[in-house]
Parts: C-alpha cells; sequence; structure tokens
C-alpha cells in the first residue's frame, strides 16, 4: 500500500538566496526512489495543495530534495526549521529510463531544472558529459558535485557572466558536432526544453526531458496536470503526474 | 454496535462514504492508497458520448482554501468504459457511480442505456459542468430543461438515475424539485462554483480556460446551505458534496440533509482521507449513542 509518510528534516541549507536544500529521513521512499521522481509535499497550514518536488539525491535512508520559493507554498516549506516533520507522499512518477547499454550519455539541465538531474548523474557511472545553464554567475549552483559524479561538466549562463556565453543549449549542440551521443537527458525551462528536443531530434539522439505543471493529486487521478502529446483524442493529454514527469521527447509537443 | 449502512435509491451502500466525480479517476489510482472496499461507492470520473481531449493547461489553480479546476471532461468515452474498466472496477465490493455529460438530450439516453448494461450501480447525470461550452452548464440552469432532460433519460435507464445539480443558480430548489419531478430517484450537490483567479504579474487568468469550478473547504458552507435548502424542498435522498475535510464535516452534511457524502478535493490532499473520516464518524456516533447513522439524515433543527 502506498502512503504518505511524516518525514524528519534533518538538514537544511540555502546555498543561494531563495534556493534551499532539505534533506529528510524516510527509508522506505529513500529506497523505492528512482531518479527523476518526485515528492508531493504538504507544505503547511497555508497552503491547500501538496507541492511536487523532484528528488535530488538519496542515500542510506535519507532524501535530499532542493527547490525554489516561488509562492506561498514553497514560502511555508522554506521554513520548515531542522527536526520538524514534514508530510511526505512518494516517490511518484516515472523516472528517468537508464540503459545500461546506451553509450555517451549526455546530461543538461537548466536553473532550478539542475536538481533533479544530479541523482540520474550519480547512476550513470561517471558516464554522462554534463551541460549546467544559469542566469548568471550568482545563480550557479551544485556545479562541483555534479563534477564529482561526472565524466565533464560544462557550466554556462546566460549573461556570460560565467563559464560558458549564453545558452546552455547552444554549447551542447556545438559539443555534439564533434562527439558522439546515445542519450540526452534533460530538465529545465520550456525554451531549454524546447531547443533541446529540437537539437536532440535533428541528430536522430534518443531525448529524455522532465516536465512541470501545476499538479492536483499527484497520482493520476484529477488529470489537471496535463501535457500535450504527439496522440490524439482522449490520449491527446498526458498525465505529467503518472505518465511522466519524465517523457521522451517525441512523445510530447511541448506546446504552449 | 453502530450500524452506517444506508439504503440509497434501492442500492446498499455499506457506509454514506463515495467519492465526488473527477476526483477520483477510476478508482484504480486511490485503491494503492486505501482498498476501494473501504468506500460506500465511489463515483468515476464524468464520461462523454464520444472520448474527449479536455482543455488546454494549466486547469488547476490553488486558491483560499480550495482550488479552481478546469479539466474539461477529459475521458475516453462511455462505451471504452462499459467495455474496458467497469471489467476491472466491478471487482470491488463497492458501488460505481457513473457520472454521465451529454451535449444533447438524445446523447444522454444513448450513455444511460449503454450503462444500463453494465454492472454500475447508479447513473448520476452531470447538468451542471461548467468547464465545457456545450452540454452540462446550459442544462443545469433551466428547471425546464433540467425536467425534460431528466424524463427522457429516465425512460432508457435501468438504473437509478440522480441529477448532479449545480450551485451557480438563483434558486437550487426549483432545479430540484424540476429533476425531481422529472423523475430522478436521487440528486447530488453541489457541483463547483464558477470561479476566476487572475495572476497581477502578468494580467491573464492562471486557468487557460479563464474560469473554472471552485471546490475544496472554502465552498463547504455554500454546499451545507443548498444541502439544507434542497432536502426541504423535495422528497428523493441526497448525496451531499463540498469540502469535506473530516468526519464531523460528513456529519453536518447528513444533518443538513444528506443520506451519502462525497470525499473530493480533499484526497488530494488527503489520499487516505476515507481512514480519518470513518474514525471520526464513529467517534461521533459513539459520543451520542447514535445506533443507526440514518437517523442524522436531516435531522438538524434550525432556529
Amino acid at each position: 500500500m502506498k502512503h504518505t509518510e511524516l518525514c524528519k528534516l534533518i538538514s537544511k541549507s540555502e546555498p543561494i538566496p531563495g534556493i534551499f536544500d532539505f534533506t529528510i529521513e524516510s527509508e522506505s521512499i529513500a529506497k523505492e526512489a528512482q531518479c527523476g521522481q518526485f515528492l508531493h509535499i504538504n507544505c503547511g497550514e497555508n497552503s491547500f495543495l501538496r507541492r511536487p518536488i523532484s528528488i535530488c539525491d538519496t542515500y542510506d535512508g535519507k532524501l535530499r530534495f532542493i527547490f525554489e520559493v516561488k509562492g506561498a507554498g514553497t514560502r511555508e516549506l522554506s521554513k520548515k526549521q531542522t527536526g520538524d516533520m514534514i508530510d511526505v507522499m512518494g516517490p511518484l512518477g516515472h523516472g528517468f529510463e537508464i540503459k545500461e547499454d546506451v553509450k555517451k550519455p549526455v546530461v543538461i539541465g537548466g536553473g532550478i531544472g539542475v536538481f533533479p538531474l544530479y541523482k540520474l548523474a550519480k547512476e550513470l557511472g561517471g558516464r554522462a558529459d554534463v551541460f549546467l545553464g544559469f542566469r548568471s554567475r550568482d545563480r550557479v549552483v551544485m556545479e562541483s558535485e555534479f563534477e564529482s559524479v561526472s565524466n565533464m561538466v560544462i557550466t554556462g549562463t546566460d549573461d556570460g557572466s560565467y563559464g560558458y556565453s549564453g545558452y546552455i543549449a547552444s554549447a551542447m549542440e556545438q559539443y555534439l558536432n564533434f562527439h558522439d551521443c546515445g542519450m540526452i537527458y534533460s530538465c529545465g525551462p520550456m525554451p531549454m526544453l524546447k531547443a533541446v528536443k529540437k537539437i536532440a531530434e535533428e541528430r536522430g539522439i534518443p531525448c529524455q526531458i522532465s516536465l512541470e505543471q501545476r499538479m492536483g493529486c499527484g497520482i493520476g487521478a484529477c488529470l489537471v496536470c496535463a501535457c500535450e502529446t504527439v496522440n490524439g483524442g482522449a490520449d491527446k493529454y498526458a498525465k505529467v503526474c503518472t505518465n511522466g514527469p519524465v517523457f521522451y521527447s517525441e512523445e510530447v509537443t511541448l506546446n504552449d | 454496535m453502530i450500524n452506517t449502512k444506508v439504503n440509497f435509491c434501492g442500492v446498499e451502500f455499506k457506509n454514506p462514504i463515495v467519492t465526488a466525480s473527477g476526483t477520483f479517476g477510476f478508482g484504480m489510482e486511490y485503491d494503492q492508497f486505501v482498498p476501494l472496499e473501504e468506500y460506500g461507492g465511489f463515483s468515476a470520473k464524468g464520461l462523454t458520448r464520444a472520448p474527449r481531449e479536455g482543455n488546454k493547461p494549466p486547469r488547476i489553480a490553488e486558491t483560499p482554501s480550495g482550488i479552481l479546476n478546469s479539466v474539461g471532461l477529459q475521458n475516453p468515452g462511455v462505451e471504452y468504459f462499459a467495455e474496458s474498466i467497469m471489467p476491472i472496477i466491478s471487482e470491488f465490493d463497492t458501488n460505481i457511480i457513473a457520472n454521465i455529460s451529454g451535449n444533447t438530450v438524445e446523447e444522454y439516453c444513448e450513455m444511460a442505456e449503454i450503462l444500463s448494461d453494465t454492472a454500475v450501480a447508479i447513473v448520476e447525470l452531470n447538468v451542471s459542468c461548467p468547464n465545457v461550452k456545450h452540454g452540462g452548464l446550459a442544462f443545469g440552469t433551466d428547471p425546464k430543461v433540467v425536467n425534460d432532460l431528466t424524463r427522457e433519460v429516465k425512460k432508457r435507464c435501468k438504473k437509478p438515475l440522480v441529477v448532479k445539480l449545480s450551485p451557480n443558480v438563483t434558486s437550487v430548489s426549483e432545479i430540484a424539485k424540476a429533476a425531481a419531478d422529472g423523475g430522478a430517484d436521487g440528486l447530488s450537490l453541489i457541483n463547483t462554483l464558477l470561479g476566476m483567479k487572475i495572476d497581477i504579474n502578468t494580467r491573464r487568468p492562471v486557468l487557460m480556460n479563464n474560469t473554472g469550478g471552485l471546490s475544496g473547504p472554502a465552498v463547504k458552507p455554500v454546499a451545507v446551505r443548498m444541502i439544507h435548502e434542497v432536502y426541504s424542498a423535495v422528497d428523493i435522498p441526497i448525496i451531499g458534496m463540498g469540502g469535506v475535510m473530516s468526519g464531523d464535516d460528513v456529519i453536518e452534511f447528513m444533518l443538513a440533509g444528506a443520506s451519502l457524502v462525497a470525499l473530493g478535493t480533499g484526497l488530494f490532499v488527503k489520499p487516505d482521507l476515507i481512514l480519518t473520516v470513518k474514525r471520526g464518524i464513529e467517534e461521533y456516533m459513539n459520543r451520542y449513542g447514535i445506533e443507526n447513522i440514518t437517523d442524522l439524515i436531516g435531522a438538524a433543527v434550525m432556529n
């Protein structure tokens, strides 16, 4: 039986302003969690719905997730203190598929989309070449952690204040002109995902992308977290919570 | 020993707890948390004659103590439900309520006929969906249309027929009477209240559909008032719903006049809500020495 669980917050930090790095305890969720899955978290009294937040890492019965304060719910969650109990549902959703025979995987993340890619990079066993994009130097996060679990990391900023100058998808595109790639894994803002999808499909590289949508139940019952697919009729919209959040790029249109 | 059984339109419910259509999928999702047998019954996702793709996202917005939704009746169609979903869910020892929406009277009738040959316990006519342009709301706000529709569907439906009422009307009891006169076996209320949320940064509504249906604890007092009003106006039983979050809420709805009470939006927050609800009901019945839960139906005394 699936269940909700009260998990103790055992560590908390704010690596950059407005971004919170939480670690909670849960033997059962940590054991079950796959990279790309998410937790559905009750943020507190003042926000009615749970908030879906991606799993960043799991180890020794612990779960790490990192989130940005965007509204009332995440603000309330950010105020939890070490030792507080957090009401968590999970792990939920369909995560990244890791195929052992895939050669030269590339991982590309933008902004807060880099967090769910960390556990993925770890599980790819140091094989991945990783691209991390941020708005500016002061928003760069987790770079050295990715370096310790990847073959290579290229970090860029949109404004050129650190690393590669420009959109990180362009950096990946240039890289692909000179390197083979068996699979692209991606998570980040919609313009980046659209660019990654296009680049991957032009080159015939299979591509898995993790999507975000406003969510209700988180388990596939309420049909609010819809994303447009290439199918028609009742299958036109897939459920981000259970069909996703990770899809193959060719399954979804990414239309607004 | 407390008795929570309720006979609703000739159908035996082991307890008065059901679910609101659209919040519970086709049941299987929540069966992962609490066995479906725990519920007196459940109302499946709203069905239409042909499959529907639903509205463009975003389809949900959070509001104070509730949510707005505009799913737009995404569903695989009544025939798929009858042929492929019913064989799976009818295995569970609980009552299935099939909720249907049509564009025309004839569509409603055809759906009722198709469902008459399945194991569904009750057919629920949705005349009040606020999120689709054709069907639903246009039917639910006019007493004459509700009366005619109910009468026509009743002729071709072999199952008990429940009409789901919209709160987006001037007089809900007038619509309730029209449905009862048309031959409805029961009523369910309230459907969602039409609302809107605007993002002040983008100056656009959060929902792509602009408007959506409000549900959750925010609507509970409206639901209680309307159930009481309808209970006083008609002699057919009521399924009450609107923001139920506890056993105490269920008791309140029953005192107002509901025979069955549906969980809905609260399930999104607490997928095992039924367990705490049932404990709450039991505690209340023991505290007041109530043997039969049916003694609570409509037992509120007005000042």
